[in-house]
Protein backbone atom coordinates (compact mmCIF):
# COMPACT_ATOMS: atom_id res chain seq x y z
CA UNK A 1 0.00 0.00 0.00
CA UNK A 2 2.83 2.37 1.02
CA UNK A 3 4.20 1.56 -2.17
CA UNK A 4 1.59 2.29 -4.50
CA UNK A 5 1.34 5.45 -2.59
CA UNK A 6 5.33 6.53 -3.02
CA UNK A 7 4.26 7.50 -6.56
CA UNK A 8 2.05 9.98 -5.84
CA UNK A 9 4.24 11.90 -4.41
CA UNK A 10 4.22 14.75 -6.97
CA UNK A 11 -0.22 15.10 -7.01
CA UNK A 12 0.03 15.05 -3.00
CA UNK A 13 3.09 17.16 -1.85
CA UNK A 14 4.53 18.39 -4.60
CA UNK A 15 2.33 21.99 -4.11
CA UNK A 16 2.76 22.01 -0.54
CA UNK A 17 6.69 21.64 -1.05
CA UNK A 18 7.15 23.70 -3.83
CA UNK A 19 5.16 26.97 -1.85
CA UNK A 20 6.85 26.11 1.30
CA UNK A 21 9.97 26.67 -0.61
CA UNK A 22 8.98 30.17 -1.71
CA UNK A 23 7.26 30.98 1.11
CA UNK A 24 10.37 29.88 3.80
CA UNK A 25 13.03 27.57 3.19
CA UNK A 26 14.57 29.73 0.21
CA UNK A 27 14.14 33.35 2.30
CA UNK A 28 15.54 31.76 5.19
CA UNK A 29 18.63 30.51 4.13
CA UNK A 30 19.07 33.14 1.58
CA UNK A 31 18.18 35.67 4.99
CA UNK A 32 21.11 33.60 6.93
CA UNK A 33 23.65 34.12 3.96
CA UNK A 34 22.68 38.04 3.69
CA UNK A 35 23.00 38.64 7.38
CA UNK A 36 27.21 38.43 6.48
CA UNK A 37 26.65 40.75 3.48
CA UNK A 38 26.08 44.10 2.48
CA UNK A 39 23.77 44.94 0.31
CA UNK A 40 21.04 47.33 -0.55
CA UNK A 41 19.01 45.39 -2.77
CA UNK A 42 19.58 41.23 -3.12
CA UNK A 43 21.89 41.24 -6.65
CA UNK A 44 24.41 43.16 -5.26
CA UNK A 45 25.85 41.47 -1.90
CA UNK A 46 29.11 41.40 -0.64
CA UNK A 47 30.50 39.44 1.76
CA UNK A 48 31.67 40.90 5.09
CA UNK A 49 31.65 38.32 7.48
CA UNK A 50 30.46 39.13 11.20
CA UNK A 51 30.52 43.29 10.34
CA UNK A 52 26.52 43.33 10.54
CA UNK A 53 26.73 41.22 13.51
CA UNK A 54 29.09 43.91 15.34
CA UNK A 55 27.44 46.98 14.05
CA UNK A 56 24.15 45.11 15.47
CA UNK A 57 25.30 45.07 18.94
CA UNK A 58 26.82 48.26 18.44
CA UNK A 59 23.21 49.75 17.93
CA UNK A 60 22.12 51.66 20.69
CA UNK A 61 18.39 51.37 19.65
CA UNK A 62 18.97 47.59 18.92
CA UNK A 63 20.27 47.69 22.55
CA UNK A 64 17.23 49.66 24.11
CA UNK A 65 14.70 47.91 21.88
CA UNK A 66 15.74 44.37 23.23
CA UNK A 67 15.62 45.68 26.97
CA UNK A 68 12.22 47.15 26.31
CA UNK A 69 10.92 44.14 24.94
CA UNK A 70 12.50 41.66 27.57
CA UNK A 71 10.72 43.63 30.17
CA UNK A 72 7.29 43.75 28.51
CA UNK A 73 7.65 40.08 27.89
CA UNK A 74 8.32 39.33 31.37
CA UNK A 75 5.34 41.38 32.72
CA UNK A 76 2.65 40.51 29.97
CA UNK A 77 3.34 36.91 30.24
CA UNK A 78 2.86 37.04 34.11
CA UNK A 79 -0.32 39.03 33.73
CA UNK A 80 -1.87 37.34 31.06
CA UNK A 81 -1.43 34.15 32.16
CA UNK A 82 -2.71 34.84 36.00
CA UNK A 83 -5.89 36.76 34.52
CA UNK A 84 -6.55 34.13 31.93
CA UNK A 85 -6.13 31.56 34.89
CA UNK A 86 -8.22 32.97 37.20
CA UNK A 87 -11.14 33.96 35.21
CA UNK A 88 -11.17 30.18 33.96
CA UNK A 89 -11.09 28.97 37.42
CA UNK A 90 -14.34 31.36 38.29
CA UNK A 91 -15.86 30.30 34.93
CA UNK A 92 -15.73 26.65 35.77
CA UNK A 93 -17.39 26.64 39.26
CA UNK A 94 -20.78 26.93 37.73
CA UNK A 95 -21.70 30.38 38.04
CA UNK A 96 -24.64 31.62 36.26
CA UNK A 97 -23.94 33.62 32.79
CA UNK A 98 -20.57 31.58 32.65
CA UNK A 99 -21.04 30.93 28.75
CA UNK A 100 -22.28 34.82 27.86
CA UNK A 101 -18.78 36.05 30.10
CA UNK A 102 -16.88 32.89 28.15
CA UNK A 103 -17.94 34.41 24.58
CA UNK A 104 -17.40 38.10 25.39
CA UNK A 105 -13.73 37.70 26.85
CA UNK A 106 -12.76 36.02 23.92
CA UNK A 107 -14.14 38.98 21.28
CA UNK A 108 -11.05 40.90 21.14
CA UNK A 109 -8.97 37.63 19.65
CA UNK A 110 -11.07 38.70 16.51
CA UNK A 111 -9.56 41.87 15.98
CA UNK A 112 -6.49 42.84 14.17
CA UNK A 113 -3.71 44.20 16.01
CA UNK A 114 -3.37 47.18 13.51
CA UNK A 115 -6.97 47.83 14.21
CA UNK A 116 -6.60 47.19 18.22
CA UNK A 117 -3.79 49.54 18.26
CA UNK A 118 -5.89 52.38 16.91
CA UNK A 119 -8.81 51.29 19.58
CA UNK A 120 -6.88 51.52 22.17
CA UNK A 121 -5.05 54.65 20.93
CA UNK A 122 -8.49 56.49 21.29
CA UNK A 123 -8.96 55.30 24.91
CA UNK A 124 -5.59 56.16 26.13
CA UNK A 125 -5.49 59.71 24.54
CA UNK A 126 -9.32 60.60 25.77
CA UNK A 127 -8.03 59.75 28.95
CA UNK A 128 -4.45 61.37 28.83
CA UNK A 129 -5.49 64.98 27.32
CA UNK A 130 -7.29 65.22 30.91
CA UNK A 131 -4.14 65.85 32.06
CA UNK A 132 -2.43 67.28 29.30
CA UNK A 133 -0.65 64.39 27.68
CA UNK A 134 -0.46 61.85 25.17
CA UNK A 135 0.59 58.32 24.85
CA UNK A 136 3.13 58.98 22.52
CA UNK A 137 4.56 61.46 24.58
CA UNK A 138 5.71 59.26 27.39
CA UNK A 139 7.66 55.74 27.01
CA UNK A 140 5.99 54.59 30.71
CA UNK A 141 2.66 55.66 28.95
CA UNK A 142 3.25 53.58 25.65
CA UNK A 143 4.81 50.54 27.87
CA UNK A 144 1.93 50.38 30.10
CA UNK A 145 -0.64 50.95 27.18
CA UNK A 146 1.00 47.50 25.74
CA UNK A 147 0.56 46.23 28.56
CA UNK A 148 -3.19 46.76 28.78
CA UNK A 149 -3.56 46.01 25.28
CA UNK A 150 -2.15 42.76 25.23
CA UNK A 151 -3.86 41.64 28.49
CA UNK A 152 -7.34 42.88 26.90
CA UNK A 153 -6.75 40.80 23.21
CA UNK A 154 -4.70 37.48 24.85
CA UNK A 155 -6.41 37.12 28.24
CA UNK A 156 -9.58 35.76 26.54
CA UNK A 157 -7.83 33.21 24.18
CA UNK A 158 -5.76 31.72 27.04
CA UNK A 159 -9.21 31.66 29.31
CA UNK A 160 -10.40 29.09 26.55
CA UNK A 161 -7.35 26.94 27.09
CA UNK A 162 -7.35 26.73 30.43
CA UNK A 163 -11.04 26.41 30.72
CA UNK A 164 -10.48 23.52 28.92
CA UNK A 165 -8.13 22.51 31.13
CA UNK A 166 -9.73 22.59 34.23
CA UNK A 167 -12.82 20.39 32.56
CA UNK A 168 -10.27 17.68 31.78
CA UNK A 169 -9.32 17.38 35.33
CA UNK A 170 -11.11 13.92 36.49
CA UNK A 171 -13.77 14.69 39.30
CA UNK A 172 -12.68 11.83 40.97
CA UNK A 173 -9.40 13.50 41.94
CA UNK A 174 -11.17 15.94 43.46
CA UNK A 175 -13.37 13.80 45.39
CA UNK A 176 -10.85 11.92 46.97
CA UNK A 177 -8.65 15.29 48.02
CA UNK A 178 -12.04 15.66 49.52
CA UNK A 179 -12.22 12.85 51.62
CA UNK A 180 -8.70 13.19 52.65
CA UNK A 181 -9.99 16.68 54.38
CA UNK A 182 -7.84 19.20 52.20
CA UNK A 183 -8.80 22.36 51.78
CA UNK A 184 -9.97 23.94 48.88
CA UNK A 185 -6.91 26.34 48.76
CA UNK A 186 -5.01 22.77 48.91
CA UNK A 187 -6.91 21.31 46.06
CA UNK A 188 -6.16 24.00 43.93
CA UNK A 189 -2.14 23.86 44.89
CA UNK A 190 -1.76 20.58 45.34
CA UNK A 191 -4.97 18.79 42.78
CA UNK A 192 -5.61 21.43 39.87
CA UNK A 193 -2.54 23.02 39.56
CA UNK A 194 -0.31 20.06 38.85
CA UNK A 195 -3.23 18.66 36.29
CA UNK A 196 -3.39 21.98 34.99
CA UNK A 197 0.41 22.17 34.16
CA UNK A 198 -0.03 20.92 29.83
CA UNK A 199 -2.08 23.98 30.20
CA UNK A 200 -0.03 25.97 31.34
CA UNK A 201 2.67 25.33 29.15
CA UNK A 202 0.84 25.62 26.25
CA UNK A 203 0.01 29.04 27.75
CA UNK A 204 3.31 30.20 28.51
CA UNK A 205 4.35 29.12 25.26
CA UNK A 206 1.62 31.16 23.51
CA UNK A 207 1.97 34.11 25.20
CA UNK A 208 5.86 33.79 24.91
CA UNK A 209 6.32 34.07 21.28
CA UNK A 210 3.29 36.63 20.72
CA UNK A 211 4.83 39.13 22.85
CA UNK A 212 8.04 38.71 21.80
CA UNK A 213 7.57 39.11 18.36
CA UNK A 214 4.66 41.62 18.51
CA UNK A 215 4.62 44.06 15.91
CA UNK A 216 1.28 45.08 14.84
CA UNK A 217 -0.03 46.92 18.13
CA UNK A 218 3.37 48.25 18.67
CA UNK A 219 2.77 50.40 14.79
CA UNK A 220 -0.07 51.18 15.61
CA UNK A 221 -0.11 51.75 19.36
CA UNK A 222 3.15 54.13 19.52
CA UNK A 223 4.90 53.01 16.26
CA UNK A 224 8.22 53.27 18.99
CA UNK A 225 7.63 57.29 20.15
CA UNK A 226 8.62 59.39 22.41
CA UNK A 227 12.31 59.44 20.47
CA UNK A 228 14.86 60.48 22.58
CA UNK A 229 18.23 61.70 21.65
CA UNK A 230 20.87 59.79 23.23
CA UNK A 231 24.50 61.33 24.09
CA UNK A 232 26.30 59.69 21.39
CA UNK A 233 23.77 61.82 19.14
CA UNK A 234 21.53 58.99 18.01
CA UNK A 235 17.62 59.09 18.02
CA UNK A 236 16.57 56.19 20.08
CA UNK A 237 12.76 55.65 20.19
CA UNK A 238 11.85 54.36 23.44
CA UNK A 239 8.76 51.91 22.84
CA UNK A 240 10.26 50.21 20.06
CA UNK A 241 10.21 46.71 20.19
CA UNK A 242 12.65 44.20 18.60
CA UNK A 243 10.49 43.43 16.00
CA UNK A 244 9.50 46.93 14.97
CA UNK A 245 13.34 47.86 15.49
CA UNK A 246 14.41 45.68 12.87
CA UNK A 247 11.93 46.80 10.56
CA UNK A 248 13.08 50.08 10.71
CA UNK A 249 16.41 49.15 10.20
CA UNK A 250 15.42 47.41 7.03
CA UNK A 251 12.53 50.02 5.25
CA UNK A 252 13.47 53.25 6.99
CA UNK A 253 16.60 53.50 4.54
CA UNK A 254 18.52 51.25 2.79
CA UNK A 255 22.03 51.50 3.91
CA UNK A 256 21.38 49.35 6.58
CA UNK A 257 20.06 46.46 5.34
CA UNK A 258 22.68 43.90 6.25
CA UNK A 259 22.44 44.94 9.95
CA UNK A 260 18.76 44.78 9.59
CA UNK A 261 19.07 40.61 8.13
CA UNK A 262 21.96 40.15 11.45
CA UNK A 263 19.58 41.46 14.23
CA UNK A 264 16.71 39.50 12.42
CA UNK A 265 19.02 36.53 12.81
CA UNK A 266 19.98 37.54 16.36
CA UNK A 267 16.30 38.10 17.02
CA UNK A 268 14.84 34.46 15.33
CA UNK A 269 18.08 32.72 17.75
CA UNK A 270 16.60 34.59 20.98
CA UNK A 271 12.93 33.77 20.26
CA UNK A 272 14.03 30.12 19.69
CA UNK A 273 16.59 29.35 22.49
CA UNK A 274 13.82 31.34 25.18
CA UNK A 275 11.21 29.24 24.29
CA UNK A 276 12.70 25.80 23.74
CA UNK A 277 14.46 26.37 27.52
CA UNK A 278 10.79 27.46 28.70
CA UNK A 279 8.82 24.31 26.48
CA UNK A 280 12.07 21.75 28.43
CA UNK A 281 11.18 23.60 31.90
CA UNK A 282 7.74 23.48 32.13
CA UNK A 283 7.13 19.95 30.56
CA UNK A 284 9.60 18.81 32.81
CA UNK A 285 7.01 19.69 35.58
CA UNK A 286 3.69 18.23 33.56
CA UNK A 287 2.38 15.28 35.42
CA UNK A 288 2.59 11.84 33.76
CA UNK A 289 -0.77 10.47 33.05
CA UNK B 1 -23.50 8.17 5.37
CA UNK B 2 -27.01 8.96 6.28
CA UNK B 3 -27.16 7.01 9.60
CA UNK B 4 -24.10 8.62 10.49
CA UNK B 5 -24.90 11.76 10.03
CA UNK B 6 -27.69 11.32 12.35
CA UNK B 7 -25.74 9.93 15.44
CA UNK B 8 -23.25 13.11 15.16
CA UNK B 9 -26.37 15.05 15.09
CA UNK B 10 -27.53 13.62 18.02
CA UNK B 11 -24.04 13.32 20.11
CA UNK B 12 -24.18 16.69 19.23
CA UNK B 13 -27.55 17.70 20.50
CA UNK B 14 -26.65 15.62 24.26
CA UNK B 15 -23.35 17.61 24.12
CA UNK B 16 -25.34 21.46 23.93
CA UNK B 17 -28.14 19.66 26.47
CA UNK B 18 -24.71 18.64 28.77
CA UNK B 19 -23.57 22.46 28.42
CA UNK B 20 -26.98 24.26 28.98
CA UNK B 21 -27.19 22.11 32.22
CA UNK B 22 -24.07 22.39 33.65
CA UNK B 23 -24.98 26.26 35.31
CA UNK B 24 -28.41 25.09 36.48
CA UNK B 25 -27.53 22.01 37.93
CA UNK B 26 -25.50 23.42 40.27
CA UNK B 27 -26.99 25.94 43.25
CA UNK B 28 -25.75 29.48 43.35
CA UNK B 29 -24.27 30.37 46.84
CA UNK B 30 -24.09 34.05 47.46
CA UNK B 31 -20.05 34.00 46.55
CA UNK B 32 -21.12 32.78 43.37
CA UNK B 33 -23.61 35.54 42.97
CA UNK B 34 -21.10 37.91 43.88
CA UNK B 35 -18.78 36.83 41.00
CA UNK B 36 -21.36 36.64 38.39
CA UNK B 37 -21.93 40.35 39.35
CA UNK B 38 -18.04 41.09 39.38
CA UNK B 39 -17.91 39.03 36.00
CA UNK B 40 -20.69 41.57 34.59
CA UNK B 41 -19.35 44.64 35.73
CA UNK B 42 -15.97 43.31 34.21
CA UNK B 43 -17.94 42.17 30.76
CA UNK B 44 -19.14 45.75 30.76
CA UNK B 45 -15.47 47.54 30.62
CA UNK B 46 -14.55 44.80 28.03
CA UNK B 47 -16.54 45.83 25.17
CA UNK B 48 -16.97 49.43 26.23
CA UNK B 49 -13.54 49.81 23.65
CA UNK B 50 -15.47 48.66 20.94
CA UNK B 51 -18.90 50.98 22.14
CA UNK B 52 -16.30 54.04 22.21
CA UNK B 53 -15.45 53.09 18.71
CA UNK B 54 -18.97 52.39 17.55
CA UNK B 55 -20.19 56.30 18.90
CA UNK B 56 -17.38 58.16 17.82
CA UNK B 57 -17.95 56.56 14.15
CA UNK B 58 -21.58 58.87 14.59
CA UNK B 59 -19.75 61.76 15.96
CA UNK B 60 -18.38 65.05 14.09
CA UNK B 61 -14.22 65.08 13.76
CA UNK B 62 -13.87 68.29 16.59
CA UNK B 63 -15.78 66.00 19.43
CA UNK B 64 -14.10 63.14 18.76
CA UNK B 65 -10.94 64.46 19.60
CA UNK B 66 -12.41 66.54 22.51
CA UNK B 67 -14.42 64.30 24.09
CA UNK B 68 -14.18 60.86 22.81
CA UNK B 69 -16.57 59.48 25.74
CA UNK B 70 -19.32 60.77 25.43
CA UNK B 71 -22.18 59.27 23.74
CA UNK B 72 -23.64 61.82 20.48
CA UNK B 73 -25.71 64.33 21.29
CA UNK B 74 -27.28 67.09 19.01
CA UNK B 75 -24.44 68.62 18.23
CA UNK B 76 -21.84 66.15 18.05
CA UNK B 77 -24.44 63.88 16.10
CA UNK B 78 -22.35 63.51 12.41
CA UNK B 79 -25.38 60.83 11.07
CA UNK B 80 -23.86 58.59 8.79
CA UNK B 81 -21.57 61.10 7.35
CA UNK B 82 -18.11 59.23 8.34
CA UNK B 83 -19.43 56.28 6.80
CA UNK B 84 -19.96 58.19 3.52
CA UNK B 85 -16.61 59.65 3.44
CA UNK B 86 -15.07 56.49 4.71
CA UNK B 87 -16.23 54.38 1.49
CA UNK B 88 -14.20 56.58 -0.65
CA UNK B 89 -11.51 58.19 2.12
CA UNK B 90 -7.68 58.40 0.87
CA UNK B 91 -8.46 58.06 -2.75
CA UNK B 92 -9.18 54.38 -2.24
CA UNK B 93 -12.64 52.66 -2.63
CA UNK B 94 -13.37 50.73 0.52
CA UNK B 95 -15.32 48.25 -1.42
CA UNK B 96 -12.19 47.21 -3.41
CA UNK B 97 -9.99 46.95 0.56
CA UNK B 98 -13.21 44.36 1.39
CA UNK B 99 -12.71 42.29 -1.66
CA UNK B 100 -9.66 42.11 -1.43
CA UNK B 101 -9.04 41.00 2.34
CA UNK B 102 -12.39 38.51 1.83
CA UNK B 103 -10.57 36.40 -1.35
CA UNK B 104 -6.74 36.52 0.25
CA UNK B 105 -8.23 35.34 3.02
CA UNK B 106 -10.71 32.85 1.55
CA UNK B 107 -8.71 31.58 -1.05
CA UNK B 108 -5.71 30.93 1.46
CA UNK B 109 -7.57 29.10 3.65
CA UNK B 110 -9.01 26.94 1.16
CA UNK B 111 -6.17 26.28 -0.75
CA UNK B 112 -4.27 25.63 2.44
CA UNK B 113 -6.44 23.41 3.99
CA UNK B 114 -6.62 21.37 0.23
CA UNK B 115 -2.99 21.46 0.13
CA UNK B 116 -1.28 20.76 3.44
CA UNK B 117 -4.15 17.89 4.30
CA UNK B 118 -3.19 15.95 1.23
CA UNK B 119 0.22 16.58 2.31
CA UNK B 120 -0.17 15.55 5.67
CA UNK B 121 -1.72 12.30 5.20
CA UNK B 122 1.48 10.97 2.45
CA UNK B 123 4.66 12.73 4.51
CA UNK B 124 2.50 10.93 7.77
CA UNK B 125 2.12 7.21 6.19
CA UNK B 126 5.22 7.15 3.82
CA UNK B 127 7.10 8.03 6.05
CA UNK B 128 10.49 8.54 4.12
CA UNK B 129 13.64 10.64 4.93
CA UNK B 130 12.43 13.38 2.75
CA UNK B 131 9.04 13.20 4.30
CA UNK B 132 10.80 13.52 7.84
CA UNK B 133 12.81 16.29 7.12
CA UNK B 134 9.33 18.63 5.79
CA UNK B 135 8.17 17.47 8.49
CA UNK B 136 10.41 18.82 11.15
CA UNK B 137 11.04 21.98 8.81
CA UNK B 138 7.67 22.78 9.32
CA UNK B 139 7.39 22.56 12.83
CA UNK B 140 10.63 24.51 13.24
CA UNK B 141 8.94 27.53 9.98
CA UNK B 142 6.16 28.43 13.35
CA UNK B 143 8.97 29.31 15.45
CA UNK B 144 10.67 31.48 13.12
CA UNK B 145 9.72 35.43 13.59
CA UNK B 146 8.49 36.77 10.22
CA UNK B 147 11.08 39.67 10.58
CA UNK B 148 13.81 36.75 9.66
CA UNK B 149 12.54 36.27 6.50
CA UNK B 150 10.44 39.23 5.55
CA UNK B 151 12.92 41.15 3.24
CA UNK B 152 13.89 38.24 1.44
CA UNK B 153 10.12 36.59 1.16
CA UNK B 154 9.42 40.25 -0.23
CA UNK B 155 12.26 40.18 -2.62
CA UNK B 156 11.05 36.34 -3.32
CA UNK B 157 7.51 37.62 -4.25
CA UNK B 158 8.40 40.48 -6.47
CA UNK B 159 11.27 38.50 -8.65
CA UNK B 160 8.38 35.72 -9.12
CA UNK B 161 5.44 38.13 -9.89
CA UNK B 162 3.75 37.31 -6.69
CA UNK B 163 2.55 40.51 -5.93
CA UNK B 164 -0.74 40.78 -6.35
CA UNK B 165 -3.89 38.89 -4.85
CA UNK B 166 -3.45 35.45 -6.73
CA UNK B 167 0.28 35.15 -5.98
CA UNK B 168 0.55 35.68 -2.52
CA UNK B 169 -1.91 32.58 -2.05
CA UNK B 170 1.19 30.69 -2.65
CA UNK B 171 3.21 32.60 0.14
CA UNK B 172 -0.08 32.16 2.44
CA UNK B 173 0.61 28.33 1.13
CA UNK B 174 4.23 28.68 2.09
CA UNK B 175 4.03 30.32 5.46
CA UNK B 176 1.09 28.77 6.86
CA UNK B 177 1.84 25.10 5.97
CA UNK B 178 3.72 24.82 9.29
CA UNK B 179 0.39 24.90 11.57
CA UNK B 180 -1.58 23.05 9.32
CA UNK B 181 0.72 20.27 8.39
CA UNK B 182 1.42 19.59 11.82
CA UNK B 183 -2.04 19.57 12.94
CA UNK B 184 -3.20 17.47 9.84
CA UNK B 185 -0.32 14.99 10.59
CA UNK B 186 -1.31 14.77 14.46
CA UNK B 187 -4.93 13.59 13.57
CA UNK B 188 -3.79 11.29 10.48
CA UNK B 189 -1.71 9.59 12.96
CA UNK B 190 -5.01 9.01 14.98
CA UNK B 191 -6.66 7.52 11.98
CA UNK B 192 -6.14 3.23 12.03
CA UNK B 193 -4.75 2.16 8.90
CA UNK B 194 -6.87 -0.85 8.74
CA UNK B 195 -9.28 1.06 7.13
CA UNK B 196 -6.92 2.30 4.57
CA UNK B 197 -6.00 -0.87 4.09
CA UNK B 198 -9.55 -2.38 3.55
CA UNK B 199 -10.36 0.48 0.87
CA UNK B 200 -6.32 -0.60 -0.48
CA UNK B 201 -7.63 -4.44 -1.25
CA UNK B 202 -11.11 -3.18 -2.65
CA UNK B 203 -8.92 -1.88 -5.40
CA UNK B 204 -9.04 1.84 -4.36
CA UNK B 205 -6.15 4.04 -5.28
CA UNK B 206 -4.49 6.88 -2.98
CA UNK B 207 -6.39 9.56 -4.84
CA UNK B 208 -10.00 7.63 -4.01
CA UNK B 209 -8.75 6.27 -0.61
CA UNK B 210 -7.74 9.99 0.22
CA UNK B 211 -10.86 12.04 -0.95
CA UNK B 212 -13.48 8.79 -0.65
CA UNK B 213 -12.24 7.72 3.28
CA UNK B 214 -9.58 9.62 4.97
CA UNK B 215 -10.70 13.48 3.77
CA UNK B 216 -14.63 12.58 5.60
CA UNK B 217 -12.46 11.44 8.76
CA UNK B 218 -10.59 14.17 8.76
CA UNK B 219 -13.22 16.98 8.92
CA UNK B 220 -13.19 18.43 13.11
CA UNK B 221 -9.49 19.08 12.05
CA UNK B 222 -10.55 21.05 8.79
CA UNK B 223 -12.11 23.12 10.73
CA UNK B 224 -9.83 23.50 13.10
CA UNK B 225 -7.04 24.49 11.34
CA UNK B 226 -9.82 26.30 9.05
CA UNK B 227 -10.85 28.63 11.62
CA UNK B 228 -6.93 29.39 13.00
CA UNK B 229 -6.12 30.34 9.56
CA UNK B 230 -8.42 32.28 8.98
CA UNK B 231 -8.00 34.75 12.19
CA UNK B 232 -4.77 35.06 11.30
CA UNK B 233 -4.54 35.73 7.01
CA UNK B 234 -8.11 38.30 7.86
CA UNK B 235 -5.80 39.86 10.12
CA UNK B 236 -2.29 39.95 9.20
CA UNK B 237 -0.87 43.18 8.54
CA UNK B 238 2.62 43.00 7.30
CA UNK B 239 3.03 40.00 5.17
CA UNK B 240 0.48 41.37 2.90
CA UNK B 241 2.07 45.01 3.48
CA UNK B 242 5.35 43.42 2.00
CA UNK B 243 4.26 41.37 -0.80
CA UNK B 244 1.00 42.97 -2.39
CA UNK B 245 1.93 45.77 -5.00
CA UNK B 246 -0.15 48.64 -2.69
CA UNK B 247 -1.09 50.94 -5.46
CA UNK B 248 -3.53 48.49 -6.79
CA UNK B 249 -4.56 46.14 -3.61
CA UNK B 250 -4.56 46.74 0.13
CA UNK B 251 -6.01 44.58 2.60
CA UNK B 252 -7.95 45.92 5.28
CA UNK B 253 -5.11 46.37 7.84
CA UNK B 254 -2.97 48.25 5.32
CA UNK B 255 -5.64 50.38 4.17
CA UNK B 256 -6.58 51.28 7.75
CA UNK B 257 -2.65 51.97 8.44
CA UNK B 258 -2.34 53.81 5.56
CA UNK B 259 -4.98 56.81 6.15
CA UNK B 260 -3.13 57.15 10.07
CA UNK B 261 0.34 56.67 8.84
CA UNK B 262 0.36 59.22 5.37
CA UNK B 263 -2.12 61.83 5.60
CA UNK B 264 -1.09 64.99 7.69
CA UNK B 265 -4.62 65.59 8.79
CA UNK B 266 -6.41 62.68 9.75
CA UNK B 267 -10.12 62.52 9.52
CA UNK B 268 -10.37 60.56 12.66
CA UNK B 269 -14.39 59.96 11.89
CA UNK B 270 -13.87 58.33 8.87
CA UNK B 271 -11.33 56.04 10.47
CA UNK B 272 -13.79 55.00 13.38
CA UNK B 273 -16.23 54.16 10.41
CA UNK B 274 -14.11 51.92 9.14
CA UNK B 275 -12.81 50.30 12.11
CA UNK B 276 -16.40 49.97 12.88
CA UNK B 277 -17.26 48.23 9.13
CA UNK B 278 -14.21 46.26 9.65
CA UNK B 279 -14.81 44.91 13.00
CA UNK B 280 -18.66 44.29 12.15
CA UNK B 281 -18.06 41.01 9.85
CA UNK B 282 -15.93 39.43 11.63
CA UNK B 283 -17.87 39.62 14.97
CA UNK B 284 -21.04 38.53 12.89
CA UNK B 285 -18.71 34.84 12.16
CA UNK B 286 -17.92 34.62 15.52
CA UNK B 287 -21.76 34.43 16.72
CA UNK B 288 -22.47 32.44 13.82
CA UNK B 289 -19.63 29.56 14.53
CA UNK B 290 -18.84 30.80 18.43
CA UNK B 291 -18.90 27.19 19.68
CA UNK B 292 -16.55 25.99 16.22
CA UNK B 293 -13.90 28.95 16.90
CA UNK B 294 -13.56 27.83 20.32
CA UNK B 295 -13.38 24.23 19.72
CA UNK B 296 -10.64 24.87 17.04
CA UNK B 297 -8.76 27.14 19.38
CA UNK B 298 -8.33 24.47 21.88
CA UNK B 299 -7.42 21.58 19.62
CA UNK B 300 -4.53 23.78 18.58
CA UNK B 301 -3.78 24.68 21.16
CA UNK B 302 -3.87 20.91 22.75
CA UNK B 303 -2.07 19.48 19.50
CA UNK B 304 0.73 22.50 19.32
Amino acid sequence: MVKKQKKYFVIFVLPTFIAFIIGFIYPFFRGIYLSFCKFQTVSNAKWIGFQNYVDAFKDETFVRSFWFTALFVVVSVVAINLIAFFVAYALTLGIRGSNIFRTVFFVPNLIGGIILGYIWQLIFNGILQNYGSNIKLDSTYGFWGLVILMCWQQAGYMMIIYIAGFQSVPADLYEAARIDGASKGQILTNVTIPMMAPSITICTFLTLTNSFKLFDQNLALTGGAPGVVSKSGTMVYQTEMMALNIYNTFYASNRFRGVGQAKAVIFFLIVVVISLAQLYLTRKREVQQ
Amino acid sequence: MAEEKVDIKKVEAKKEKINDDKPKLKKQTTGMKILTVIFSIVSVFYVAPIIVVLFNSFKTKTSISSSPFTIPDAESFYGVQNYVKGMTFGNFDFYKVVLCSLFITVGGVFLILFCTSMAAWYITRVDSIVCKIIYYFCIFSMVVPFQMVMFTLSKTADKLKLSNPAGILIIYLGFGAGLAIFMFSGFVKGIPLEIEEAADVDGAGPLKTFFGIVLPIMKPTFISVGILETMWIWNDYLLPYLVLDRNDYRTIPIHIQYLNGSYGQTDMGAIMALIVLSIVPIIIFYFVCQRYIIEGVVSGAVKG
